[in-house]
């Protein structure tokens, strides 16, 4: 921690939102055997690692990463997951949703999109590893199905996330009992928002992928939304790309994540940026969460994150 | 001014009422209206043309059905002066149960009433959750004041009502606001039709009211959440959830009664001479002590309670009742300690959303506090040892 910034009130917002979620990864150490943290590589996973740092230092992390590769991936996102893998000295497992396609297991959307895709992969790594309880990056800020989510959410065997029969979660005590063959996700940022996230990295000077930051790329609008070409199956014949001045607001699955028109290339810059913005991350950059009003809660009862 | 040198304080609140009180349209009115609500999302509930304000707070496919709030949403917005992390609770009395999970962690509370009438029972309902949750700050906000004429009598009448109700539930803290959700008056900029109030807006009491959850001076409590050895060294990490805690202090380890004195505190890679209440910290003792997860570091003076006879008033959560006799799981700090039922109050046997009294026969001693002196020492969960239901929250009474 850099400042106890205390105002009168107790503690500052972003300290508050430190301790609590260090206080999560903590209960989940002392609770559980097999945690592990999902790791994608974007900024909330980041942030997620960074907070597990804090909370056992000078101890390293006692949890693997477990990343759910689509296969459609930013080079610098890559990139930075497997330096901070080195870093750190963790264990990083790898669920390839190209080995599942390759295997006849899953079968290529026509819209050439693989987010949903994610779901079996990642089921099929929490039971064949064994995992008890899972580290998920969402935020209740995020999408109105998030906003009911508890921060200890019991899935079944299938990961599957029932709504209307979730625990009553009270005061700071969670309850991670579970049956053999079922798992908790752990939400350690529920109560965040995209804001609280940019101000938190830039307090404590977190390193993130190069493409949150405005940059030149190559890019092609389909559905309104800036996609970056690639071999995953864009642009199409009627689509053209043009070079543009962009940065991602999140970063997913390249099929179904756009960029945003930015000159925003510091930290501060995007948090001005953010602060003026009219759009929800999800709303500006996600293809997947336009299909549909319940498009985020459908994905969450089929075990998506 | 940079961006990242703001840091405000944060204030949990929840609200309680009902669809026809107009809690939706409130909340929504909150967010919209000190622009919290972004144009995708307004564009979402704006299909039919207008914006229903009400439709922001349904989350869930059954809720927009249904046209009614079945769980508890979390909301958040900003002013620069404050961050809010709302819970947004069902208010009808089979959701009481989401209503008490809304308080436990809420610093103020806001009830809706109908200026048409009055305080009811739902109304009495809410104040005795928010007082037996011990929510510092009450809110009564008495809405559709466009629909009595915005009278200043009929607001009148209503706060002094419900100034009787707060005495005799022990709320000290009540503020009423004159509103109209739908009409924007008093929620966030002030109402010009009701120039007789001369009170905050409910945004302006949210942005300035001053919470201090604990008293200030509160004895120190530290739950150990978990043991960091490195390099032979054991660290005790938790969350400082009561008092200040400073290098030199007189500690004992609970239950156990060994006692030590702090030699380090660090929070989180930074060594510190004094940690705040709600720091995620790690201690260090002066002796060699067998300190686990579960154990609670309090200073000697104004030791906490250790006791293998649990009271406490409860609300009951699970569908399943819960009997005398029956075994649990008490759930308390970082505790989780095996117990019988040994006796409930009103009655033998507890249902979905009643609130009594428990007292429990714990397998191990439990070390608490009053709940009404330091909520998170005093809070309590029971929990099906079988499947791990939780089945009911308790308050300790010591």
């Amino acid at each position: 921690m850099t400042t106890t910034a205390e105002t009168p009130y107790g503690l500052g917002h972003l300290d508050a939102l430190e301790s609590e979620a260090v206080h999560i990864f903590r209960e989940v150490a002392g609770e559980f055997e097999r945690p592990v943290i999902l790791f994608s590589g974007g900024k909330d996973s980041i942030l997620m690692l960074h907070l597990a740092l804090k909370a056992f230092t000078p101890a390293p992390v006692p949890f693997p990463l477990l990343h759910v590769d689509t296969g459609h991936n930013f080079p610098e996102v890559i990139a930075y997951r497997d330096r901070a893998v080195a870093a750190h000295g963790l264990t990083l497992h790898v669920a390839s949703v190209q080995e599942y396609i390759d295997r006849g297991v899953l079968r290529e959307r026509p819209d050439g999109t693989r987010n949903p895709l994610q779901t079996v992969p990642l089921t099929e790594a929490i039971q064949h590893e064994r995992f008890d309880a899972v580290f998920g990056g969402g935020r209740r800020d995020e999408e109105k199905a998030r906003a009911k989510e508890r921060v200890f959410s019991l899935r079944d065997e299938f990961s599957q996330w029932d709504p209307r029969r979730q625990r009553p979660e009270l005061w700071q005590l969670y309850n991670g009992r579970h049956a053999p063959g079922e798992h908790v996700r752990v939400f350690p940022l529920s109560n965040w928002t995209e804001l609280d996230v940019w101000q938190y990295i830039a307090r404590e000077n977190i390193e993130l992928p190069e493409i949150y930051f405005a940059h030149r790329r190559e890019v092609f609008d389909r559905g309104g939304m800036w996609l970056t070409a690639g071999d995953w199956g864009g642009p199409k014949d009627d689509e053209t790309v043009e070079k543009r001045q962009v940065r991602y607001r999140t970063v997913g699955d390249m099929s179904c994540t756009g960029a945003v028109d930015s000159d925003a290339g510091t930290l501060d810059q995007v948090i001005a940026e953010i602060t003026a913005s009219r759009l929800t991350e999800r709303g500006a950059t996600r293809a997947d969460d336009k299909l549909s009003e319940a498009a985020m809660e459908d994905r969450k009862r089929e075990g998506y994150f | 001014m940079s961006a990242v040198a703001t840091e405000v304080g944060t204030l949990r609140l929840a609200t309680a009422g009902s669809v026809d009180d107009g809690k939706s349209t409130l909340v929504g009115r909150l967010l919209h209206d000190s622009k919290s609500v972004l144009a995708d999302q307004l564009e979402s509930i704006s299909r039919t043309g207008t914006p229903d304000l009400a439709l922001l707070t349904d989350g869930l496919r059954a809720e927009r059905e249904q046209g009614i709030t079945i769980d508890v949403a979390h909301r958040y917005f900003a002013t620069p002066r404050r961050r809010f992390i709302l819970a947004d609770t069902p208010g009808h009395v089979q959701y009481t149960r989401n209503m008490v999970t809304g308080a436990s962690t809420a610093e103020l509370t806001i009830i809706l009433v109908d200026a048409r009438n009055g305080v009811v029972e739902q109304t009495r309902r809410h104040a005795a959750i928010a007082a037996l949750l011990r929510v510092p700050h009450v809110v009564l906000a008495v809405n559709k004041m466009d629909l009595v004429g915005y009278e200043e009598s009929a607001f009148a009448a209503i706060a002094a009502q419900f100034d009787a109700l707060a005495a005799e539930l022990g709320i000290t803290r009540v503020t009423a606001v004159p509103v109209s959700a739908l009409a924007g008056d008093n929620v966030v900029e002030p109402s010009a039709r009701m120039d007789w109030y001369g009170g905050p807006t409910v945004l302006e009491h949210l942005e300035t009211v001053e919470v201090a959850a604990e008293s200030p001076d509160a004895p120190a409590r530290l739950p150990v959440q978990y043991v960091i050895r490195h390099d032979g060294i054991r660290y005790y990490a938790g969350q400082l959830v009561s008092g200040t805690l400073r290098v030199g202090d007189a500690v004992t380890v609970h239950p156990s009664g060994r006692t030590s004195t702090v030699t380090a505190l660090d929070v989180l890679g930074a060594a510190v001479d004094v940690a705040p209440a709600g720091a995620s910290l790690t201690v260090r003792l002066a002796d060699e002590l067998d300190v686990a997860r579960g154990d609670l570091i309090a200073p000697d003076e104004r030791a906490p309670t250790a006791t293998r006879d649990l009271r406490g008033a409860v609300c009951h959560l699970a569908d399943r009742p819960l009997v005398v006799g029956q075994r649990v799981l008490v759930r308390h700090t970082t505790r989780t300690v095996r117990a019988v039922v040994r006796s409930l109050g009103p009655a033998e046997r507890l249902t979905a959303n009643d609130l009594g009294e428990a007292v429990l026969r714990t397998a191990e001693p439990v070390v608490v506090d009053d709940y009404a002196a330091i909520r998170r020492t005093g809070a309590f969960l029971l929990v099906d040892p079988v499947d791990g239901m939780t089945l009911t929250a308790g308050m300790a009474v010591c």
